[in-house]
């Protein structure tokens, strides 16, 4: 049966559907939600476990692992502010080798603080060696956390997950959703195997040991990055199961109506579905229009990508994120993976929806309008923030009430 | 689809009233998105919920920049330049205002082009400004302008939004909001699902390359002091606390030390005043008084009260 939830809502769902032991918790802006409903169900006896508040995010992931690493199945959640406080953990439990599935609640990092989402803040963790799913609607939200449990825990993987959904655009949203019943659930994702997981302080063992000399720690490191490699092709299987199982597809690279296109936008996050809708507008007006979002970001599907974008003749990466300095984070990624390529399409680069600005179905058109000259011309524009007159204007009026004009002589505003 | 926006303040259920409404249209056999949008603040703060309804799969998200029908919970907000009540609205979009006046003076005086319709304030609604019963009046008249929605539909989604919150508040909810959806029915159907943007004919972005300004202008920097002063907070009062100086006793380090917002002043005879400008009306004042001789009344009341000009 379908029904009406949440980002948020699914999210907890999917905690609860998984049959998570062990929450530790800590709140923030938008992501709390998830842990007041988890915590509502473990008090009412709906979920068995316990929910745990930490007095910080550091400690939350820390708690997170350590769980983990004694054999249960271990949920957590945050959001921006909260996933960069947990950074050093982040790096340090991917190092542990124990499974567990945090959800990021994506929202624009300070300074200027705000409540909206982009990206940056999960993909400064994007080297961590979590595993990375990026979701665009809530339904996709309750089934990537049972996707992420099989996958973390997949024994040649073993590594922590990050399912992310948007601030506001999801977390907030309600939308129709269809949750799998508990008992197919419990098929799809049977408990959690610890094999050789079972940190006991009664069984002293030492986890995570210091090394000293470049070659055991390359060792260490590299057998991460070959397990996240490994991810890929367990992804492949566990999302057909669940196809078989659910009737929905989460394939690694989600293709629409790109197969014959010669424009393709490529983002990720709860965007892409207002990109879905401008390919419709554009196939209407006789534009051949795609989309393609991989909805695992870590590990990166090159193969997938490749394929996809085989014989399109251009790309609109689509970043809402800004790696300072350099441009959109998707577009520096998308350029390696298909460099060298026979039939390589030509790759402009968007940075939009910072903080959660919209991105206007005129702009979608406009892009698309850019990429025919582009093909024209055998030429990519040059890299463009969506961001109009009318903004600017806008922001002289702020600055105008900020008086930051008046510090600098000769600056109207 | 179908695009609503329902204005109001933080605490007049707006949205609930949103949840509402996506769950009448959802029972009506409509794909349906529901989502408020709030910032930080909360009691008396301008928000907007935004419900989406389509036959087919909804994949539009977030700003609504052409609404088909906007709902206004509270006329106070347009005051309140920061709320941007009218967003967007064009000759196809219908406002519903909750409150006072005649639809044809308030589409002089916003100099609207579209239809209006106003659901009358009932006495019950104004004595509870801020109650919450706002939002599911507004749902209930959202969901008759639409059409599409029965009425038993319209009772099954507030039953299942507000089931949970125990019998007495569920029914006040249903009689306001069924009582809205009676008044408004000269209406029904009255909104139009407007089209989706066409990718043939639209008007271009007028995207511009940001300047590299000064660090001192591009930091988000404001360089004055004391700018708080300027939020004129006090606009978002729905309740005013109201002190009955023959009975405060000048303990006033109670009251002045628990307002939140230090808008409880001392006076050099130790009695407290309110500064009303910034005063949200959160009435933590009138719980914490030890007295009781501070009280709460509507703030549209005592705006009444006040001579012309006179409100903050």
């Amino acid at each position: 049966m379908r029904r009406l939830l949440t980002g948020n809502a699914a999210a907890a769902w999917g905690a609860r559907l998984a049959r998570a032991d062990y929450v530790p918790a800590f709140p923030i802006t938008p992501q709390t939600e998830i842990i007041e409903l988890l915590a509502q169900w473990f008090g009412a006896g709906e979920m068995r476990g316990r929910l745990v508040m930490l007095e910080s995010e550091h400690s939350m992931v820390t708690a997170a692992a350590a769980a983990a690493a004694t054999g249960v199945r271990v949920f957590t959640a945050t959001s921006s502010q909260g996933l960069l406080y947990a950074m050093e953990m982040l790096y340090t439990v991917t190092g542990w080798r124990v499974p567990f599935v945090l959800v990021n609640v994506s929202r624009g990092l300070a300074s200027p603080i705000t409540l909206e989402s982009d990206h940056n803040d999960v993909l400064a963790a994007r080297d961590s060696g979590f595993l990375q799913m990026h979701c665009a609607t809530c339904q996709e939200i309750v089934d990537s956390v049972l996707l992420a449990y099989r996958l973390a825990e997949e024994p040649a993987v073993r590594l922590p997950a990050i399912v992310n959904l948007d601030g506001f655009h999801l977390s907030f949203t309600r939308e129709p959703v269809e949750l799998p019943p508990a008992e197919a659930a419990a098929e799809f994702l049977p408990p959690f195997e610890a094999r050789g997981i079972g940190f006991r302080a009664s069984r002293p063992s030492s986890q995570a040991v210091a090394v000293l000399g470049g070659s055991p720690y390359s060792y260490f490191r590299y057998e991460t990055h070959l397990a996240a490699q490994h991810a890929l092709e367990v992804y492949d299987g566990v999302a057909a199961e669940f196809a078989q199982r659910f009737g929905r597809r989460h394939d690694a690279v989600e293709c629409y109506r790109s197969d014959d296109a010669e424009i393709v936008f490529f983002m990720i996050g709860a965007f892409a579905t207002k990109a879905m809708d401008a390919v419709d507008r554009l196939r209407d007006a006789g534009v051949r229009a795609g989309l393609v979002r991989p909805r695992l970001l870590r590990p990166y599907p090159v193969a997938a990508l490749r394929r996809a974008l085989a014989g399109r003749r251009a790309v609109a990466v689509i970043d809402q994120n800004l790696s300072v300095g350099k441009g959109g984070v998707l577009h520096g990624e998308l350029a390696s993976a298909l460099y060298g390529q026979a039939e390589a399409p030509l790759l402009a680069s968007y940075v939009g929806g910072l903080g959660g600005r919209d991105i206007a179905p005129e702009e979608f058109f406009q892009i698309a309008r850019e990429l025919g000259e582009a093909i024209a011309a055998r030429q990519a524009p040059p890299p463009r923030l969506l961001y109009t007159a009318g903004e600017l204007r806008q922001m002289r009026n702020l600055q105008a009430i900020a008086a930051a004009e008046r510090s600098v002589p000769g600056v109207a505003a | 689809m179908y695009r609503i926006r329902l204005h109001g303040r933080g605490g007049q259920g707006i949205k609930t009233g949103g949840r509402i409404l996506g769950s009448a249209f959802f029972g009506a056999g409509f794909d349906a998105q529901d989502a408020p949008v709030y910032g930080a603040e909360r009691r008396g703060a301008p928000m907007f919920a935004t419900v989406r309804a389509s036959r087919a799969p909804i994949r539009e998200r977030g700003l609504m920049a052409r609404p088909d029908l906007v709902v206004l919970a509270d006329e106070t907000l347009l005051q309140v330049p920061a709320a941007n009540v009218l967003f967007g609205v064009g000759a196809a979009t219908v406002l519903l205002i909750h409150g006072t006046g005649e639809a044809a003076d308030w589409r002089v005086r916003l100099g609207f082009d579209g239809k209006v319709v106003v659901l009358p304030v009932t006495a019950g609604t104004a004595e509870r400004a801020g109650s919450g019963i706002a939002g599911a009046r507004c749902a209930g008249a959202a969901a008759r302008l639409v059409g599409g929605i029965a009425r038993e539909q319209l009772g099954a989604a507030l039953t299942e939004e507000l089931g949970p919150l125990g019998p007495a508040v569920l029914a006040s909810n249903l009689e306001q909001a069924l009582a809205a959806f009676d008044a408004v029915a000269p209406h029904a159907g009255v909104v139009r699902e407007s089209a989706p943007a066409s990718a043939r004919d639209f008007a271009a972005p007028d995207w511009i390359d940001l300047p590299l300004d000064p660090a001192r202008i591009a930091a988000p920097d404001i360089h004055a002091a004391a700018t708080s002063v300027e939020a004129r907070t006090g606009l978002w009062r729905t309740l005013r606390p109201e002190i009955d100086y023959a009975h405060c006793n000048r303990c006033t380090w109670v009251c002045s030390t628990l307002c939140p917002d230090s808008a409880i002043r001392v006076r050099p005879d130790r009695s407290p005043e309110i500064d009303l400008q910034h005063c949200k009306g959160c009435m933590i004042c009138v719980s914490v008084c030890p007295p009781h001789a501070i009280h709460s009344i509507p703030e549209r009341v005592a705006q009444e009260r006040e001579p012309a000009g006179a409100a903050p």
